[in-house]
């Protein structure tokens, strides 16, 4: 056997072809880039095309050894663990050697990087579903995030369920790419460059009553601005709706763009209104 | 007024209630709604606000004018504070809309008694029902059911909420009298009672027809006070433990008493709110839910209060050396959880990770166990850390040490003198 890098597209699929060519080649790898970043070295290089009878012969081989570890080969790929291509071609190479027992045991060196890189990237995709804020743009939800991590596949199931009925985005500015839902359909796609309408009046009013009630909800006696930065890191401060700057409140577009207040786009608005004031028979002070 | 002042008023007068989990909702996706609660499971924090505590929830009251006169409450009848109101449609719409922008995960709608129980109850029902018929509203409500109101109408307010709660505030009864004198024991129980009854019947129903109404599916909470009475941590405990144990509840919160007002059976005005108490008290509740330990074994009559300089865990391991070191080899689950610096998590990868071969010191920092308090504890393959040698004395400090990062900020000036100890 001889030592190799290979290089191949960047895509999931692409790296599974690099497994299977390495068994087919008989060769152990040193290093999987992605052609982009590929810089010569001493060692013999390959680039390696991606077949996608070739990537799903091997997922399915993962899967029937274990579906835990082909889950771990999956996420593994969108963490930003430094040279995770390596680390999860270890990974299968491992399984497929000896047998899914190893995968027990989390301290395991070869099973440990991937899994601690998953479990950040669950982490960061975790405290996103709470951090992410979406602004109404005319009956349209959309957001920005900065995750570390290839979060949005993660997210995906969590935003589609939440807003069945609505059409939103969320754009990641790290890896430049976009989640995509309308009519029940989801997709991810790369996007270059985003920038985010600024809000009509009715937005910039909500932007604003939640600035307050964030503002409001801290009990002064207990200040404690470490414990709110170890919950909540700074780096996630910057798409948030609290921490903006006073532009961010302020109405820009016209008011022809302002949506009917009190009925969000995609639900009924209210009917008929119940009379004011309940009634209590004999409880009146 | 307009909704931004009344939001004001009536965040600021809600906000001492800890209570903000959404925990055990399990509401998927419908069409035609709004929302999902099944990520909740884990919970789900939306922002942490400026003291460090978690905002899951639009967390404000239905009103803050109250016939009752609690003297440790600022919206007291006798407190001359600014007084507002939503109506249910404000409150339906800025629910709606937080949600909408992913602001938050649902509701916690509490309120002041406004004419009477009863009459409030009603208003909160009203506005539960728009959010949920109207606005079809599919995420999380947490409401607090107010003590004294009609059986019926708590039904009514079950069948709209995920959780329903009636802050017990006060742990024993006398402070309830001195402190909180139009309501008794028996008012508060009655409705817990009535909840846990229902809950359980709901659940009956819902293994027999699967589209039976659910009644408040993610079970009740309460809310104790510490600090505002004499009450010691034991009879804290223990009230805790027969509320979890007797009305089956899924959380007791702890609030640590910020003096909101001047009173003489208070705490004056400057006693700072007793925020480390408050935490051991967490931790312990921690150790009771997760952890099978029970109220008698972490306190007792000779040391009524938690030990302000390590945690109710350590406190326990330091009174029963005996029981160590414990070798994570051989120990069943229940005894790795006693080892402080192993929780849940790494006793569980402990027991997995040892059925493919034996453990060493050196793969327990990558199991997640914390090696700085653990390691006084157990032993791996018969050994213990390199040069580890410990009495009794240099154990205490070594385990204050190890926690001093971890605790709330303010108790800090008080930890030091007992550093010296
Ligand atoms: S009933 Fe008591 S605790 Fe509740 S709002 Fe009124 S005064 Fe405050």
């Amino acid at each position: 056997m001889t030592e190799m890098v290979y290089c191949y597209d960047g895509s999931f699929e692409g790296f599974l072809c690099c497994v299977f060519d390495s068994y087919a080649n008989r060769e152990v790898l040193t290093a999987i880039c992605r052609d982009e970043d590929f810089i010569p070295t001493l060692f013999a290089s390959r680039a390696i095309p991606t077949d996608r009878d070739h990537a799903g012969r091997v997922y399915r081989k993962i899967v029937k050894c274990s579906p835990w570890a082909a889950e771990l080969v999956r996420k593994g790929f969108l963490t930003c663990l430094p040279d995770r291509e390596i680390h999860l071609y270890r990974l299968v190479r491992k399984l497929l050697r000896e047998g899914p027992g190893f995968l027990g045991n989390l301290s395991d060196p070869v099973l440990y990087p991937v899994a601690r890189a998953v479990r950040h990237l669950e982490g960061e995709a975790h405290l996103l579903k709470g951090f992410v804020r979406f602004s109404d743009l005319g009956g349209v939800l959309g957001g920005e995030i900065e995750p570390k991590n290839r979060v949005l596949p993660i997210l995906r199931g969590h935003f589609c369920a939440r807003y069945l009925n609505e059409k939103f985005f969320l754009y990641d500015r790290t890896h430049r790419e976009a989640l995509f839902y309308a009519a029940g359909k989801a997709m991810i796609r790369p996007l270059a460059d985003f920038q985010m309408a600024p809000p009509d009046e009715n937005e910039a009013a909500y932007r604003l009553l939640w600035k307050r009630f964030y503002d409001t909800i801290a009990i002064k006696e207990r200040y404690n601005p470490k414990c709110r930065m170890t919950n909540m890191p700074k780096r996630y401060w910057n798409t948030m709706t609290e921490f903006q700057d006073e532009s961010y409140f302020t109405a820009r577009s016209s008011p022809a763009a302002v949506s009917d207040p009190g009925a969000p786009a995609g639900i009924p608005a209210p009917g008929t209104l119940p009379a004011p004031g309940p009634s209590s028979p004999g409880s009146a002070p | 007024m307009d909704v931004l002042e009344k939001l004001t008023i009536l965040t600021d007068a809600a906000k001492y209630d800890a209570a903000c989990t959404s925990s055990g909702g399990s509401r998927t996706a419908k069409k035609g709604y709004i929302g999902n609660t099944s990520t909740s499971l884990a919970g789900c924090c939306h922002t942490f606000s400026a003291d460090g505590r978690c905002v899951t929830l639009l967390k404000v009251l239905m009103t803050n004018r109250c016939v009752y006169d609690c003297k440790y409450c600022v919206n007291r009848r006798s407190n001359e504070t600014k007084r507002a109101a939503f109506t249910p449609e404000e409150l339906a719409d800025l629910t709606i809309n937080f949600y909408r922008r992913n602001y938050i995960e649902g509701l916690f709608l509490s309120s002041g008694v406004f004419r009477s129980p009863d009459y409030t109850t009603e208003l909160m029902i009203r506005s539960l029902r728009l959010l949920r018929e109207t606005y079809r509203f599919n995420g999380y409500i947490h409401a607090k059911a107010i003590p004294g109101a009609a059986p019926e109408l708590v039904e009514q307010l079950g069948f709209l909420a995920d959780r329903l709660s009636v802050n017990i505030e006060l742990p024993s009864e006398a402070g309830l009298k001195a402190l909180a004198p139009d309501k008794t024991k028996q008012a508060i129980l009655t409705p817990m009672r009535q909840i846990q009854a229902r809950n359980q019947q709901s659940r009956e129903e819902l293994a027999k027809y699967r589209h039976a109404p659910k009644f408040a599916p993610a079970g009740q909470s309460t809310q104790l006070i510490v600090g505002a009475t004499a009450d010691n941590d034991l009879h804290i405990l223990r009230l805790t433990q027969g509320l979890y144990d007797r009305y089956r509840l899924k959380r007791v919160f702890y609030s640590a008493y910020v003096p909101v007002v001047e009173h003489a059976l208070l705490p004056a005005r400057d006693v700072k709110p007793p925020l480390l108490r408050e935490h051991r008290l967490y931790q312990a509740d921690w150790l009771l839910r997760f952890y099978g330990f029970r109220a008698q074994e972490l306190l007792d009559e000779a040391h009524p209060d938690f030990d302000p300089r390590v945690d109710p865990k350590c406190s326990w391991a330091l009174a029963h050396l005996d029981f160590f070191p414990v070798e994570v080899n051989a120990a069943d689950y229940e005894s790795l959880l006693r080892i402080p610096g192993v929780g849940v998590t790494s006793a569980r990868s402990i027991l997995a990770a040892r059925r493919t071969g034996p453990l060493h010191l050196e793969n327990l920092p990558k199991l997640g166990v914390v090696m700085k308090r653990a390691q006084y504890f157990l032993t791996a393959s018969g050994k213990t850390a390199d040069g580890l040698r410990f009495t009794p004395d240099s154990l205490l400090r070594g385990l204050i040490a190890a926690e001093r990062p971890l605790l709330p900020q303010p108790p800090m000036e008080q930890l030091s003198l007992f550093a010296a100890v």
